[in-house]
């Protein structure tokens, strides 16, 4: 039997707005408890509220990115359930008539291939405080802090068919966001969060089967590992005749599985309603406009123009086009260097690797744009060779200043000089005459090959330092002329 | 002193008759000695009045006051006052003290008037007898043993008892009007977002309604003309200008077409009251106005639409009060669930506790289409009636309450029929519109309201209206027989 | 007419509020009476009739994006029945 994996994402994304969603308390990230929670968002008697128009512009934003429907007209609605985190006993959010209607973004996969994700609306919500859960005599903690802090739900239609197609959607609306800047997109800070719906048919299957809820998925790996493990769980439950269950379900990442949450079982019935307290909001087609004309150069956009202006290939545009720092950054080397193709590789090489072992993001590079192109300058122009320059980046990573500097300090700079090169080939050729006589005794065509212990010997001999092309050129020239 | 309107005390402060310490004095010491009886007030604030009294009179003295400077009021117990206790009628806030005030509050300290306390009122505003109070049912002044109308039945009977010569009330389905009625004083429910909602506790978001109720039109005219406003932190709050209401009082009300609703005059009126509204029109009519009979066909579903409406709303409004940040929490909860459960089952009352569960169930999944979303369409075809009745007449008049006074305990029993008391007022509410009551005659010794409809935005019209009919009338001079006694203690 | 003990039962942990066992048939026989009387609405056609959820046509007035509210976090907590740590304290919550 072959299965399909059916997923839908629902993503919480944190808007980038100083203020609340409905009062004027400040969003900031990290403050003490329940010191950026205003009457408002305490939910004090006979306290209103009045909603940010900065919220509704990154919502517009988003919704044009996505190529959605954006609504003239939306309207907040009462979603009631009991929580400690909830103060109101209802949660402010739109449903029946949504800031962004139906939408469709493309995304590109490792394999080089690409599909369109439909996406279903978004909508405008205030998320909810946070419940601590350190023992305070038996007792947990409120923090309202986040409480009323502006978020757009992002939900997809179920038209991913891996997770791994779940994360390369989840990196878009990533990248995404940030373009827009309506959100710092920081999943371990909890600005972006996801539920996957999961569900497993036959290959084939029209009707799609019985989904299970994965909450609150943080990170991308997390989000990759648990629909994983999820769908191999539905698919063995189904293999030995089961069914699965609807339900919410918990990733537990220390355990790699899936688990039920028994404590949100209980059937809510979340009596939504128009919100009395607020208005419906009506956006002019005017201001829609002039949000169209303010948004900046978007990932698919970016990526096609790197194609074409720098001549990178469709895989490397895309992957420096994920983050727009990375992109501005890609464009700094670029333009100071004047060699866009060897900027990609640095970047996708070195650069990449160093990142990766440092554990850092591209906005904390140890090395800079500009310093990247002082060292691509240095082996265009021929004073360092690309294996010399791995040494400067290194070394430019640990903080020894840029390239020119540690070109200096290390002595590093190429020697092209011929007098040079030629003494130390004839060096090497007369030390090594058991590889003279079988290079003089080799096919003409395994010749270029056997070159190639010469060259790293004259490298060694020059301690990496020798310009490799005129090592080449002299040394066959010299070779060739004991034939 | 007790006797005097707003109006006759904003002459006399100016004319050094009296000092604002003097009447805000006598009336504190009256409402000592009399309101233990009548259980009008849940709070009185006397220092704070006085050290009020004392800065309106130096503002008085230096030339620089404002209308209402020195007036005393006082306030229903559903606004929060900065560092006075707001409990709305509930054992849920007997111990909330806002850190901050209603926008109704701030207009009228800066208008110059005077808080004597917060006046008793209907649990949350659930009732039309004042019987669902926390702390006791208010007592008529003019029969001990009848109600005084709800919910703002502790402003209207500390009126009419002359401890106060206006008090500021609330308006969902009546809650102004129909006390004024039943206790002879003059109340005005203004257009929907004419006053700001901030601070007023919330029942029914998209109903609710600030106002005054005074002893006369001229009084509430003055009163409103501070209240209303618009205020950024409501987002319902009307960017209007504001007129000085009290400016049009006086205007000639001859050709003025005042609509006759055959619907207000139906069966379930009583006779009695039914005879001293016609008799109020037919004084109209001398005065120079047009009766013209109008028909608003859906006045029957009003009650019902309301009863999902009001409780729908209310339902979300009120999950606020859990026990966790602020008000009643119960004692030793076993759990999360039991917190919420017993902190909300013994912070509110029986009235209360209906309509929250009327609310969720109207709203509940497989009843939204059939409850809410039913009522909501009849609440549009409710507005088009009054829209049609405006194309052809002025102003709405008719009985604001089928009954005068009814006697306490005597519907208690009966919810539904407690909720018909307001069949007249209910209308005004879902459409938005204003409308006042106005005493007009009285029935068994009880008083009897005039209830006045007005366009949108339309109060100085009503206004001028009720005013031209008081200065050829004397209804709103009479006095009820407790203050009477009291005055002459 | 009266509503049913589950019913009852149901509205209230919706709502969370304890009904005791000795009041749930008279709460049931009284929303019973309340939704006799809703039930009128039932005698009207409203067929194309949109729904009204605000008395007046008025559409929303946004807020510029702006820090206007001070940390009050003292005179709030001070009507909290338990606060500890600038924390509200709730009986365990659990996931």
């Amino acid at each position: 039997m072959e299965w399909e994996v059916v997923i839908g994402l629902e993503v919480h994304v944190q808007l980038a707005t100083e203020s609340k969603l409905f009062s004027g308390a400040s969003t900031r990230f990290g403050a003490a408890p329940n010191t950026q929670a205003c009457a408002i968002d305490l939910a004090m008697p006979g306290t209103l509220p009045v909603p940010n128009k900065e919220a509704f512009r990154h919502a517009v934003m988003f919704g044009l990115a996505m190529n959605a429907e954006i609504g003239r007209r939306s309207v907040f609605e009462r979603k009631n359930y009991f929580y400690p985190d909830l103060p109101k006993g209802y949660q402010t959010t739109q449903l029946a008539e949504p800031i962004v209607g139906p939408g469709e973004i493309e995304i590109h996969l490792e394999d080089g291939s690409s599909r369109k994700v439909r996406l279903h609306h978004a909508h405008l919500e205030e998320d909810a405080g946070k419940s601590l859960h350190e023992d305070f005599h038996g007792m947990s903690g409120i923090d309202l802090n986040r409480a009323g802090t502006p978020l757009i739900e992002i939900v997809s239609e179920p038209d991913l068919r891996s997770a791994a197609e779940a994360v390369a959607y989840l990196k878009k609306l990533h990248s995404i966001v940030t373009y827009l800047g309506i959100s710092d997109g920081d999943m371990s800070q909890g600005s972006m969060r996801c539920d996957a719906n999961v569900s497993v048919r036959l290959k084939g299957e029209k009707e799609l089967g019985t989904r299970t809820e994965i909450k609150n998925v943080n990170s991308f790996r997390f989000v990759e590992r648990a629909i994983k493990v999820e769908a191999e769980r539905q698919i063995d439950l189904l293999e030995d005749g089961g069914t699965v269950t609807q339900e919410t379900r918990l990733y537990d990442a220390d355990k790699n599985e899936t688990r039920s949450m028994r404590s949100k079982e209980v059937a809510n019935d979340y009596r939504y309603f128009p919100c009395p307290d607020l208005l419906p909001v009506e956006l002019s087609e005017d201001y829609i406009e002039q949000l169209r004309g303010e948004l900046p150069e978007l990932p698919d956009a970016k990526s096609a123009r790197f194609a074409s202006e720098y001549g990178l290939s469709a895989y490397d545009a895309d992957q420096l086009t994920q983050e727009r720092v990375l992109a501005d950054y890609f464009e700094t080397v670029a333009g100071k260097s004047g060699e866009p193709k060897l900027a990609a590789n640095w970047m996708m090489g070195e650069l990449a690797a160093l990142l990766n072992r440092e554990e850092k993001s591209i906005d904390q590079s140890p090395v800079s744009a500009e310093q990247l192109a002082g060292l691509i300058a240095r082996i265009v122009d021929g004073t360092i060779s690309s294996k010399i320059a791995k040494q400067v980046f290194e070394a430019m990573a640990n903080g020894e200043g840029d390239a020119d500097t540690v070109i200096e300090q290390r002595g590093l700079k190429q020697v092209s000089d011929t007098g040079a090169i030629e003494q130390m080939i004839d060096e090497v050729i007369a030390g090594s005459a058991k590889q003279v006589e079988n290079y003089r005794n080799a096919d003409e065509a395994k010749r270029p090959k056997m070159m190639g212990y010469f060259v790293g010997q004259v490298m060694k001999a020059s301690k990496g330092q020798a310009n490799p092309q005129m090592i080449n050129k002299i040394l066959k020239d010299k070779l060739d002329a004991l034939l | 002193m007790h006797q005097l309107t707003i109006a006759e005390i904003i002459r006399g402060l100016r004319e050094r008759e009296f000092s604002s310490v003097e009447i805000t004095r006598q009336l504190l010491t009256r409402i000592e000695q009399l309101d233990g009886d009548l259980n009008s007030f849940i709070t009185t604030t006397p220092e704070q009045a006085l050290q009020q009294a004392g800065a309106a009179d130096q503002r008085l003295a230096a030339g620089d006051a404002p209308l209402l400077c020195g007036v005393p009021i006082a306030h229903k117990d559903i606004f929060c006052t900065h560092g006075v206790r707001t409990s709305c009628g509930s054992k849920m806030l007997d111990n909330f003290v806002p850190p901050y005030d209603a926008h109704v509050v701030e207009q009228l300290q800066a208008a110059g008037a005077v808080s004597l306390g917060k006046t008793n009122m209907d649990e949350f505003a659930m009732g039309s007898s004042n019987e669902t109070s926390f702390y006791g049912p208010v007592k008529n002044p003019w029969n001990p043993e009848h109600v005084p109308g709800g919910s703002s039945g502790g402003s209207a009977a500390a009126v009419a008892a002359q401890l106060v010569p206006g008090a500021t009330a609330t308006d969902t389905g009546g809650s102004i009007r129909q006390p004024a009625a039943l206790t002879g004083t003059t109340g005005l429910k203004p257009t929907y977002g004419r006053v700001s909602r901030w601070g007023m506790i919330a029942f029914a978001s998209s109903l609710d309604q600030g106002g005054p109720i005074a002893r006369t039109a001229e009084d509430v005219a003055h009163l409103l003309t501070a209240m209303a406003g618009h205020d950024r932190r409501d987002s319902t709050s009307l960017d209007r200008p504001v007129p000085d209401f009290a400016a049009s009082l006086n205007d000639d009300i001859r050709g003025l077409r005042i609509g006759v609703p055959k619907e207000y005059f139906s069966e379930g009126l009583n006779a009695e009251a039914a005879a001293r509204v016609q008799d109020a029109l037919k004084e109209y009519e001398r005065l120079g106005a047009q009766l013209v009979e109008i028909s608003l066909p859906h006045t029957h579903l009003a009650v019902p639409a309301y009863y999902v409406i009001a409780p729908a709303e209310a339902s979300a409004n009120l999950s606020r009060f859990d026990g966790v940040r602020y008000g009643y929490r119960c004692e030793n909860p076993a759990d999360l669930r039991d917190l919420y459960m017993r902190s909300r089952g013994e912070g509110f009352g029986e009235e209360v506790k209906r309509r929250i569960l009327v609310g969720a169930y109207a709203l509940s999944a497989g009843y939204y289409d059939a409850y809410y979303n039913k009522a909501q369409q009849v609440r549009r075809l409710i507005k088009q009636d009054f829209v049609q009745a405006f194309e052809q007449v002025d102003v709405v008049m008719g009985p604001t309450a089928p009954n005068p006074a009814f006697r306490l305990n005597e519907k208690t029993d009966d919810p539904v029929a407690m909720y018909l008391e307001d069949i007249y007022t209910i209308s005004a509410n879902l459409a938005g519109l204003p409308a006042m009551s106005l005493p007009c005659g009285q029935a068994g010794g009880l008083p009897v309201g005039l209830q006045i409809i007005g366009n949108y935005l339309d109060e100085g019209r009503m206004l001028n209206a009720a005013h031209q009919f008081q200065q050829a009338t004397d209804w709103h001079r009479a006095t009820a027989p407790f203050a009477q006694a009291a005055g002459e203690q | 007419m009266a509503v049913d003990k589950q019913t009852v039962e149901q509205l209230a942990e919706l709502a969370r509020i304890a009904i005791s066992e000795e009041t749930v048939d008279e709460v049931g026989k009284r929303l019973g009476n309340v939704l006799q009387l809703v039930d009128q609405l039932q005698s009207v056609h409203t067929e194309g009739v949109a729904p009204m959820a605000h008395p007046l046509d008025e559409v929303q007035v946004l807020r510029p994006d702006a820090v206007t509210e001070p940390d009050q976090r003292e005179a709030f907590q001070e009507l909290a029945p338990q606060a500890e740590q600038g924390l509200y304290l709730v009986p365990k919550v659990i996931d």
